[in-house]
């Protein structure tokens, strides 16, 4: 299991990227290498190009802006798992990135090209799902954003042109003192979710619900939000029962069929992680900040 | 016996090169001029082949061959690997061709080789031969392979069944019309592959100058691949050496000599160059035998107590494309169903099923492991039906130590008479029960009920037969620089097989550990070898190093007396000397080295021996081994299932096992670790999936899943130390003692923690998907009305 | 830069490292083949079986799934480099030894590397934690329990030595 033969390319910025890209025939963006390398090994991808972003400039910070996260694409997870800025403002992602890969893998691979990749069942895309992230894309004719929800296009494809580059994603910010919860259930520790559950709660003066939002990573092909759950909890005093309820939204989700499980046992999990999720989130929301 | 060395904690030779990055694997030869191989294999699990072109992959630069079996066919006097062990049962023999020949039988059997300069090359060169498939109809399931009107595996079959037996002994009729109650079940047991972190390989050269072949070979039994070379090739023994290097973990499949490394040997015959091939994990999911599927139909009966009148059923085995061991594992799980119970009458019926996959053969544990499962979930089904207590069940069914040695009316596949050779099988139980808390466990479980938890406990008891005959050859020679040499045909795959021998040649000779040297698995070194299979190297090698020692010692003991005038009495070997310690009334403390006894054995031209001695300080020993040590012992596992994910966590794992003396007990509970960990897997996530058309769907390690660190519970190993009366060490193997018993007793457990729902369980390994599904079915009350 | 040879820079074990290699050629073939260091070993090529493991800039990473040219620049240590010298092993290595913490010892080197950054970063770890940080490690031998009471031993040996050895 050796890589096929391709020419190999440093560019220094991301416009010189851009244009790579833009004039090769059949050229895959290299990141962190933990998803691309086994498939370059098994020869599932076999390009001719090989476009490494590690030498651009710039893609490698995690920063505050508009009162929200901004985490550049070539940030490696060990980064984030270790970033103070990120277990204050973004508690969530902080626990969910413990659950990516191994320690060995989260040294090399990127936030970006998790996201990239597309894979359902990783977390990071998950957590996007759940916080509505923003993708920031630059293409030859500069760049755009767009809500994460667009950016999947399908079981493991992104809707990115051939020509252009996933620079950063920006994550809002819930208030302080939110409460989160992230569940999944993997065969092995590290292994990719089977199915996996985000969960946000901002709770108001008297003690209720003010704000929630649930993601689902691994049951379809790419995560989901349950937009429906805001309806269903916001003005609840958070027992249980309106956690279920939240929870039995999942039931209808989009759940494939693979040799690890049925759709019926995702969607399964997807309810019971859920509800598991929503009560971590709430305990953590009236204990005050995590 | 037991001295200073044999039974203590010796640190192991092994290690030190390993640590520091030194070992030797397959992968790590390197040859001047060497050239590297890749296979181009088929993607179908059954097809005629119309046409193979080779001509784009011979014009890419940095290729030297593409070879068909058309081009090898000058250098074969027999294109077939002929292995199978004899047996009358065989309604067909389907050996391997060396590539295919004409038609393809499984995913992944080679069809052509590239060599070409490295495998990076090679491996683009494959890309580029093009083979012509018709694909036929294949079959996977090996139920559906038995039906008429199946699609037939091979073109030119009548049918799939390769062989059937039956064996048993008593009045199973009569016991079956005359008992009080009989219990049926229908189990299917899974097994998947032996997954060495180190895949296969091989490495040819030859020189020329002598026409001596040299193949090094990641293999459990390089005496085999010598006797299939020396088959295929029409070459003498004497133009071929196979050796094996540091070999990282084999656990069954490398015992089995493959078509890849007679390939690499006609290469490097062809080609004049050294020929490297090293199997990559994708190949050794589609190219390295394995065990998979059992499907049993059983039956049990039993009187009033729960003890044992008969067992009877049928097993259905899939045995794969082709025969590359033979009909042991369903005859191995036949044998082993009655374990360490008594079963005053028993008859298992087998059918060995043709199915378009890679051949089975037998992976740790060997077809113990299916038995294990079957014999244990009928005694919890007893247990559950009489409202008994399971372990009291299976200690009212245990052989008691009083009718040791307890022959059973079976013999193993060549003729061996089933003897229970020692132990105190109810003690071994009790052992274990004490040790995890058995008869506390209703106290715990209602804890956990009280927090929301599910908790159950299970316990297995098995039985093993290792080191089987007929010998292992050790030859232990002093050299004249003192040190030790002890050279042996069984292979070092891991276990510690030098540091054991070592061990028990240091006793004899000296003490020092450190100034023995073993080589292992060299047809060069010893003429006679079996190799490392069937937990039979501590028995057998163990038991011609410890004689071939004390010939040894014997002889050095005389040359001694006679250099330093004195009786054998009065001397002592210690470290590299022999030292005189007269009785009384003598001058003491003449000596004399190793080294210098061994000079005066090596003989001078012209000069007489003395005292009339053999030349060289040395004893070649094959120690006859004609009964099977059986160990044995019983495992409990204490698991808590997530019953909204279906979840097991395994929380307490004992494993009491009675693997007769003890060489050196760190070593033994590695094996026993180890091998539970393999038995985890088996019960709860090693799936080797295939789709009815026979393509494999679980091809890396994403997919199908070997235990981790953090699904691994911490194992406490207990001993009981009976020794064999079947060889002079008294030892019995350990390699397989952690994987039989590991699945049954899980799976009990989990049934016992699923108890409130009313699921039982009759397969193995056992999925969170599955648990759920069960947990479903039996709340559905029409299910669970089935289910009484 | 394009095309299908580069040249690179690294060090390796502490020795400077300067080579023209193929662009495809992994990181673990470059220094398995090209500087003969087989102490790292291959056992899947695709990331999950962890006994490629090497440091890279203090790191653990697979080297399977890097590019030798992904490293230039970049400071390695292998199996080779762990110990302080020729006749002094790393008190991982000792407590190996004494812990029965291998077997076959095929996986070990990735292990050992796993563990060196491991116990660098979390100098007293509970069982639990030296689990999980195998967990990218498959052992088919051992069962972890001797490795995981070899990396507790070497955590209190190094802490015991004032984390003199590094």
């Amino acid at each position: 299991m050796k890589p096929p033969p391709f020419s190999y390319h440093t560019p220094q910025s991301v416009a010189e990227a851009v244009a790579l890209l833009g004039s090769l025939d059949n050229a895959r963006l290299l990141a962190g290498g933990q998803s691309l390398m086994p498939m370059l090994n098994m020869r599932y991808a076999q390009p001719d190009h090989l476009i490494d972003l590690a030498r651009v400039a710039g893609l490698d910070r995690i920063e505050g802006r508009d009162g929200g996260l901004e985490i550049g694409a070539m940030v490696r997870q060990r980064s984030v798992e270790f970033s103070e800025d990120v277990r204050r403002l973004c508690p969530l992602l902080a626990e969910a990135i413990r659950f990516v890969g191994h320690r060995q893998t989260r040294n090399r691979g990127t936030v970006g090209g998790s996201i990239a990749h597309c894979d359902s069942a990783a977390e990071i895309p998950t957590v996007c799902a759940a916080l509505e992230a923003t993708i920031r894309i630059e293409g030859p004719s500069g760049w755009r954003e767009i809500p994460f929800r667009e950016f999947p296009a399908g079981y493991l494809m992104s809707s990115l042109a051939p020509d252009e580059v996933l620079v950063s994603l920006y994550l809002p910010v819930w208030a302080a003192g939110h409460g989160h919860g992230f569940e999944e259930f993997a065969r092995r520790h590290g292994d990719f979710a089977i199915v996996s559950a985000a969960a946000l709660l901002e709770t108001n003066k008297d003690g209720r619900i003010a704000r929630a939002a649930l993601a689902i990573g691994g049951a379809g092909a790419a995560p989901v939000r349950i937009d429906a759950v805001e309806t269903e909890l916001v003005g609840r005093a958070g027992e249980r029962e309106a956690f279920a309820a939240a929870a039995d939204l999942c039931s209808g989700i989009e759940a494939y069929d693979d040799i690890h499980a049925s759709g019926k046992y995702r969607r399964h999990l997807a309810r019971v992680l859920a509800l598991r999720a929503f009560t971590k989130a709430w305990s953590r929301a009236v204990g005050g900040p995590a | 016996m037991r001295g200073k060395l044999v039974g203590s904690p010796v640190r192991r030779l092994e290690d030190l090169p390993l640590l520091r990055g030194r070992g030797r694997f397959i992968d790590d030869i390197a040859l001047p001029g060497m050239l590297e191989a890749a296979f181009v294999r088929s993607p179908h699990a059954h097809a005629r082949i119309d046409g193979i072109d080779t001509e784009a992959a011979l014009a890419l630069p940095g290729v030297h061959a593409v070879l068909t079996l058309e081009d090898l066919r000058p250098w074969l006097v027999n294109e077939e690997l002929v292995v199978g062990l004899p047996s009358a049962s065989y309604r067909q023999f389907r050996n391997r061709p060396v590539l295919a020949r004409g038609e393809v039988v499984h995913v992944g059997e080679p069809v052509a080789v590239v060599i070409a300069d490295n495998r990076y090359i090679a491996e683009d060169a494959t890309q580029l031969v093009m083979v012509d498939y018709d694909i036929l109809p294949a079959v996977s399931d090996c139920r559906a392979a038995l039906v008429d009107g199946a699609p037939k595996v091979h073109l030119d079959a009548e049918d799939n069944l390769l062989a059937a037996f039956d064996m048993g002994y008593g009045d199973v009729d009569a016991a079956f019309r005359n008992a009080r109650h009989r219990f049926r079940e229908t189990l299917h047991i899974h097994r998947g592959g032996s997954h060495s972190i180190e895949c296969r390989g091989a490495v040819a050269a030859h020189d020329a100058v002598s026409d001596r072949l040299t193949l090094w070979v990641s293999s459990q039994m390089p005496h085999s691949t010598l006797r299939v070379l020396v088959d295929m090739l029409g070459r003498d023994e004497n133009q071929i050496r196979v050796v094996t290097p540091d070999i990282g973990g084999g656990f069954g499949p490398k015992l089995v000599v493959y078509p890849e490394e007679v390939v690499a040997c006609i290469a490097t015959l062809k080609l004049g160059h050294p020929v490297k091939w090293i199997e990559d994990r994708r190949e050794h999911f589609m190219a390295t035998t394995q065990e998979r599927d059992q499907y049993w139909e059983v039956e049990i009966a039993v009187d009033d107590d729960g003890r044992i009148q008969a067992i009877q059923g049928d097993i259905v085995h899939d045995h794969g494309a082709y025969t590359a061991r033979g009909i042991n594992l369903p005859q191995n799980s036949g044998e082993s169903v009655p374990g360490p119970y008594i079963v005053p009458a028993y008859r298992m019926g087998a059918k060995l099923a043709l199915t378009n996959k890679i051949p089975v053969t037998p992976v740790r544990g060997a077809g113990h492991p299916q038995a294990t499962f079957v014999i244990e979930r009928l005694l919890d089904r007893v247990a559950r039906e009489l409202g008994l207590d399971r372990a009291e069940v299976r200690r009212r069914n245990l052989v008691p130590a009083s009718e040791m040695p307890y022959e059973r009316p079976l013999r193993s596949r060549g003729g061996v008479p089933v003897v229970l050779d020692s132990g105190d099988y109810p003690r071994c139980q009790q052992m274990a029960l004490e040790r995890a808390g058995w008869d506390a466990f209703p106290a715990r479980r209602r804890t956990a009920h009280a927090e929301g938890r599910h908790i159950g406990i299970g316990c297995a008891n098995f039985l093993k037969g290792t080191g089987r005959g007929p010998f292992e050859t050790v030859t232990v020679r002093i050299g004249t620089s003192g040190r030790v040499h002890v050279y042996t045909g069984g292979t070092a795959i891991g276990q510690g097989t030098k540091t054991m021998l070592a061990q028990i040649v240091a006793e004899q000779l000296g003490g020092d550990v450190g100034n023995v040297t073993v080589t292992t698995g060299d047809t060069a070194a010893t003429a006679l070898g079996i190799g490392t299979s069937n937990s039979r190297l501590a028995v057998t090698a163990g038991s011609s190093a410890h004689v071939a020692a004390g010939k040894v010692r014997d002889k050095l003991l005389q040359v001694a007396a006679g250099v330093l005038d004195a009786t054998p009495e009065d001397l002592e070997i210690d470290g590299r000397d022999i030292i005189f310690r007269p009785q009384a009334g003598r001058i003491a403390n003449k000596k004399l080295t190793l080294g210098e006894a061994a000079h005066v054995l090596a003989g001078t031209p012209g000069y007489v021996l003395p005292g009339g001695m053999e030349p060289g300080l040395e004893a070649t020993e094959h120690v006859i081994i004609d009964r099977t040590p059986f160990a044995g012992g019983t495992a409990v596992a204490e698991v808590e299932v997530d019953v909204e994910t279906g979840g097991v966590r395994i929380m307490n794992y004992v494993l009491a096992i009675d693997s007769g003396r003890l060489i050196n007990p760190q070593l033994v509970d590695g094996q026993a670790v180890g091998g539970t960990a393999h038995g985890i897997g088996n019960a709860l996530f090693e799936w080797m999936a295939f789709d009815e058309n026979g393509q494999p769907l679980t091809t890396n390690f994403a997919d199908y899943l070997l235990v981790g660190a953090c699904e691994m519970p911490r194992v406490e190993v207990l001993h009981q130390e009976s020794p064999s009366p079947f060889n002079p060490l008294g030892v019995k193997g350990v390699g397989e003692c952690g994987v039989v018993p590991a699945a049954a007793a899980i799976c009990s457990a989990i049934e016992d923690a699923l108890a409130p729902f009313g699921v039982h369980i009759r397969k193995a390994p056992i999925s969170p998907p599955e648990i759920i599904a069960l947990i479903d079915e039996a709340r559905r009350p029409s299910a669970a009305q089935y289910s009484r | 830069m394009t095309g299908t040879t580069r040249r690179i820079s690294v060090t390796v074990n502490g020795t400077p490292r300067d080579e023209e290699v193929e662009v495809r050629l992994t990181l673990a073939d470059f220094l398995r083949k090209r500087l003969g260091l087989t102490g790292t070993h291959l056992g899947c090529e695709h990331g999950v079986c962890g006994a490629c493991t090497v440091l890279v800039d203090g790191m653990s990473a697979r080297s399977c799934l890097m590019l030798a040219v992904q490293a230039d620049d970049c400071d390695i240590t292998t199996v080779e480099g762990i110990a302080p010298s020729k006749d002094v092993l790393h008190p991982l290595q000792e407590a190996f030894r004494d812990h029965h913490g291998l077997q076959c010892g095929f996986c070990t080197a990735g292990i050992l590397t796993t563990l060196v950054e491991f116990l660098r970063d979390n100098p007293s770890p509970s069982e639990g934690e030296v689990r999980e940080a195998i967990s990218g490690n498959l052992c088919r031998c051992t069962g972890y329990q001797g490795i995981v009471d070899a990396a507790l031993d070497a955590a209190r040996r190094l802490r015991e030595a004032g984390g003199a050895a590094r």
